[in-house]
């Protein structure tokens, strides 16, 4: 029998460190939904999706039951839309949007992804159709969430849908007003995005994946926390080997909850996503790690090395964990969703510029960045520029979620409720960037990508 | 399948006789039994086979978990497998 011991330390995990599966994402392939009449597509997509997901929630219900472990969310990821939609004569794609909604409330997720377009290289008729119908698709659908990846290292930046995507974010806020700008919450610009995603706002089923799969995003930085709080003052071996421990438990539970869901649904396991996703719960951020590395603030000097130290570390104790990992493992730093973080940003310890600096070491981007509502366009598009080409130059994913406040300015508060959290406004260089991006064109790809 | 059921909580009388009547009506049978006194708890870890059961494994854990609040303790029960997949390789 396991010892008592390792019982405990599970439980304690879970009930005290706010250990859980952070979601279980059933990717669904839209491609054989395409349709010259829009309202045929529509009613594929909805057959299709309401049909593969029927018994999703109930799966990871029983699953959270049986094993003791909370599964916080149960999500839909699709074929980029862009391409299920080309074959329809539609100028906007707001009616696709709304059939994901609709299919997403069927089923019984709180978020489906896939309202996006893969544009590093160029815009086809459906992906401009698409990206021009997001701002209305995301202020008037609930659960639709939706990601543009704009750049790749293979392919260098998409300028031009660099500044449309500026213009994008800017109408969505506006359209949201009332909300806070909350339609960008649901919207990221990505370079080198990953197509095996679980995560949500950037979750969608990439063309080389199969008919239908399950991924999973594990989660836990509480239970990293407090295994670090019993190595006070110990050096950064002790911390690496100390991380990697933890992060491979918990990674084991990932494995262990994919395949079952895999198992149940009859659907095949894609990937376990190894990141750290915090929640704006006390005990459940990201920030408080690196602080309890001995920083007195997150954002201090120091923070890009813990975090570097950090994000390397999870993916070597979970890569042991997992026979398959993919997705954008690696340790979320979102703004208004850490507890930590939110406070760092309000004691002045923690500014965009440093957060730019960490993207460089971690998994993600700029997440969940909260700007005063005056930000111009061609500055959110320099913001997205400077942040994609850290992606394509270091060869890895990086991403922007920025929502520009209507009417807030630096010291407000933005409330998104739930998950999302609260954003406290952030200061961006009043200085302009508008000759910059006019420009458009493509940058051209790195020379370490020409690798073969 | 077989399952693991914790109980934490204050020590006190009848907290065995409690969860094993239950376990004994539903045809559960305990495998293996441990108990400690950790950080001044009481702990208590039962083996159980729940494959011969007679109720569904959610109503089970209703009853179980509702005879920790009549006692004041926690009790849980979990699919052994989450245990050892975290710590056994």
């Amino acid at each position: 029998m396991i010892s008592p011991f390792e019982i405990i330390e599970t439980i304690k995990m879970i009930q005290e460190e706010n250990l859980d599966i952070r979601t279980i994402t059933m990717g669904i392939s839209l491609r054989d939904c395409c349709h010259p009449d829009a309202g045929e597509a529509c009613r594929k997509i909805y057959d299709k999706i309401t049909s593969l997901s029927r018994d999703l929630v109930k799966v990871g219900e029983d699953i959270e039951r049986e094993y003791g472990i909370p599964i916080i969310n149960k999500r839909i990821s699709v074929t980029p839309i862009s391409l299920a939609a080309e074959s329809s004569d539609e100028e906007s794609y707001l009616r696709f949007a709304q059939t994901l909604d609709k299919a997403a409330d069927t089923a019984g997720v709180n978020f489906i992804g896939g309202f996006s377009a893969l544009v590093h290289k160029g815009y086809t008729k459906g992906d401009g159709r698409l990206i021009r119908s997001i701002p209305e698709a995301l202020s008037t659908t609930r659960k639709v969430c939706s990601s543009v990846n704009v750049a790749t290292t293979k392919a260098g930046i998409n300028m031009d849908a660099v500044r449309e995507m500026g213009l994008m974010i800017k109408e969505a806020a506006r359209l949201t007003a009332d909300n806070g700008g909350l339609a960008c919450a649901k919207l990221v610009v990505f370079s080198n995005v990953p197509e095996d995603n679980p995560f949500m706002a950037g979750a969608f089923h990439g063309i080389g994946e199969p008919e239908c799969v399950i991924n999973v995003g594990v989660s836990g930085p509480g239970a990293i926390k407090s295994a670090l709080e019993k190595v006070k003052g110990a050096d950064f071996g002790v911390v690496a080997e100390t991380i990697k421990k933890k992060a491979f438990k918990i990674t084991r539970m990932g494995e262990l909850v994919a395949r079952e869901a895999s198992r149940r649904l009859g659907v095949p396991f894609g990937i376990v996503d190894l990141s750290l996703a915090p929640t704006p719960t006390i005990g459940d951020s990201v920030a408080h790690i690196l602080e309890e590395m001995g920083l007195e603030k997150c954002g201090a000097h120091g923070t890009t090395a813990a975090l570097a130290l950090l994000n390397d570390a999870v993916k070597k104790g979970g890569t042991m964990a997992s026979s398959y990992v993919g997705g954008l493992s690696g340790a979320f730093i979102p703004v208004s969703e850490d507890a930590g973080m939110i406070d760092a940003v309000q004691c002045g310890a923690l500014s965009l510029e440093k957060l730019e600096a960490m993207t460089c070491v971690c998994s993600v981007g700029l997440d969940m960045i909260v700007v005063p509502g005056s930000t111009s366009a061609e500055t959110i598009s320099a913001i997205i520029a400077d942040e994609i080409a850290i992606g394509v130059i270091n060869n890895k994913t990086t991403a922007v979620r920025i929502i520009p406040a209507p009417g807030k300015e630096v010291g407000d508060v933005v409330e998104f409720g739930g998950l999302l959290g609260s954003g406290p406004v952030m200061k961006v260089s009043p200085f302009g960037s508008e000759e910059f991006i006019k420009r458009g064109g493509r940058v051209p790809a790195p020379i370490h990508s020409l690798s073969n | 399948m077989r399952a693991v059921i914790t109980v934490i909580g204050k020590d006190r009388v009848g907290i065995i006789a409690g969860i094993s009547t239950i376990l004994a009506d539903c045809n559960v049978n305990i495998l293996d039994l441990t108990q400690t006194i950790m950080q001044d708890i009481f702990t208590m870890m039962m083996l159980v086979d729940v494959s011969k059961c007679s109720i569904s494994f959610a109503d089970l854990s209703d009853s179980l978990e509702g005879k920790g609040r009549d006692l004041g303790l926690s009790v849980k029960i979990q699919h052994e497998d989450i245990f050892s997949s975290m710590h056994r390789i």
